[in-house]
C-alpha cells in the first residue's frame, strides 16, 4: 500500500542527512572547501523545501543537491589557458569538462586516478580507498596517466 | 570526519540570517526547568515546558510550515528577557508573540491576558467578561491551559474566583514558584 510520507520538519531532514553530504562534499572538494560547501547545499535545500511534495528518497534530493554545489565550486576554480596545461604544474584543479575530453583516450584506471588528482584534488590516499587499491598504486596510475598524455601532446 | 560544532552552528546561523526559516527554536534552561522557545518572524510562536523537541518540531511544522530548524540566534531576544524576568528585574516582556494559530475568541482572551500586570492576579471570569464574554468562564480556562507562550503571556496569574490556583500547563508548582518570583505568593507557598 502506497501511503503519503510527509516532509519532515527540516531539523530532521538536516539531522539525518548532514553527516553523508558532508562526506560527500570532501570527497569531490577537500575538507576546505567542503565547509563552505556544505553551508551552501543546505541553504539551497532550505530553498526549495517548501516545493517538496512528500518525504520519500530526501537523501537522494540531498545528495544530488551537494553534487551540484561541488561542480559549481569545481567549476570556480577554471584555469583560464586554453592550452593544453602541465597537469603537474598547475596549482588549481583543472576545470571539469577541460579535463573529461583531455582524458578521454586514457586507460580506465589511470583516467579515474588523473581526474580524482588533478579534477577534484583528492590526496593518493583518498583516491586509493575510492578505485580500491593502494595510495602508492593511485599515484602510479595517475603519473602514468600523465606520461602518456604527455606523448599524446608530443606526437 | 564529522561535521564539526563550528560548521554546525555557521549554519544554523546563516539560515535565520537569510531568513529561510519558518519556526527558529532553542532549548533554554530556567529556574522553572528547560524550556523550549521557538519564533516565528512574527514573534515568538511558543514556550514550552518539558518539551521532547523533535515532538515540537513536527507540530510546529503542521502549524507554522515545515522550514523548522533549531536555531539560537533568533530567540537571543526572548531568552535574554526571561533571564531578566527570573532574576527579578524585568517586569514587563517587551516581545511580539505570534497567536496566528489561535481562533478569535482565544486570541481575544490571550490579548487581554498579556494586560494583566505583574505581581498581580485576576479570575477566569473576569478576563472572561473582558474579552467579551462574561459566560465564558470555563473556556478562558480551556485557552489558559492551551496558552502557547506561558510566562510571556502570563496564565499563571489567572485564578479561580475564591483564590485558589486551580490549575496550570506546566505544573501547579511552577504557577507557585512564578507567582512567589513576582512577590504574590511566600516563597515557601
Amino acid at each position: 500500500m502506497m501511503e503519503a510520507v510527509r516532509v519532515p520538519p527540516f531539523e530532521r531532514f538536516y539531522e539525518e542527512q548532514r553527516e553523508t553530504v558532508f562526506a560527500q562534499l570532501r570527497g569531490m572538494l577537500g575538507r576546505e572547501a567542503a565547509e563552505d560547501a556544505f553551508q551552501e547545499t543546505f541553504l539551497r535545500a532550505l530553498r526549495a523545501y517548501p516545493t517538496l511534495k512528500h518525504g520519500r528518497h530526501l537523501r537522494a534530493w540531498a545528495l544530488a543537491i551537494a553534487r551540484n554545489v561541488a561542480i559549481d565550486a569545481l567549476r570556480k576554480r577554471r584555469v583560464t589557458s586554453s592550452e593544453v596545461p602541465d597537469l603537474e604544474s598547475v596549482d588549481e584543479p583543472l576545470p571539469y569538462e577541460e579535463l573529461r575530453s583531455l582524458t578521454a583516450g586514457l586507460p580506465q584506471k589511470e583516467r579515474a586516478a588523473v581526474f580524482l588528482r588533478y579534477g577534484y584534488d583528492l590526496s593518493y590516499e583518498d583516491i586509493g580507498n575510492a578505485l580500491g587499491s593502494s595510495a602508492e598504486a593511485a599515484r602510479q596510475a595517475a603519473s602514468s596517466g600523465v606520461r602518456r598524455l604527455r606523448k599524446k601532446e608530443l606526437s | 570526519m564529522t561535521v564539526s560544532a563550528e560548521l554546525d552552528r555557521r549554519f544554523r546561523d546563516a539560515a535565520a540570517v537569510e531568513g529561510l526559516l519558518d519556526v527558529a527554536y532553542e532549548l533554554h534552561d530556567t529556574p522553572v526547568g528547560r524550556l523550549l522557545i521557538a519564533v516565528t518572524e512574527h514573534g515568538v510562536c511558543e514556550i514550552h515546558y518539558d518539551a521532547d523537541p523533535d515532538v515540537e518540531a513536527e507540530r510546529l511544522a503542521r502549524l507554522f510550515g515545515s522550514r523548522v530548524l533549531r536555531s539560537p540566534r533568533p530567540t537571543d531576544e526572548a531568552r535574554r528577557q526571561l533571564d531578566e524576568y527570573f532574576a527579578g528585574t524585568r517586569h514587563e516582556f517587551d516581545l511580539e508573540v505570534d497567536l496566528r494559530p489561535a481562533r478569535e475568541f482565544g486570541r481575544a482572551v490571550l490579548e487581554e491576558l498579556a494586560r494583566v500586570p505583574y505581581g498581580e492576579l485576576t479570575t477566569y471570569g473576569t478576563l472572561a467578561s473582558r474579552a467579551g464574554k462574561p459566560r465564558a468562564a470555563r473556556a478562558v480556562g480551556t485557552v489558559m491551559n492551551r496558552n502557547p507562550v506561558p510566562i510571556v503571556l502570563p496564565c499563571h496569574r489567572v485564578v479561580g474566583a475564591t483564590g485558589s490556583l486551580v490549575g496550570y500547563a506546566g505544573g501547579l508548582d511552577r504557577k507557585r514558584t512564578l507567582l512567589a518570583l513576582e512577590g504574590v505568593l511566600p516563597p515557601d507557598a
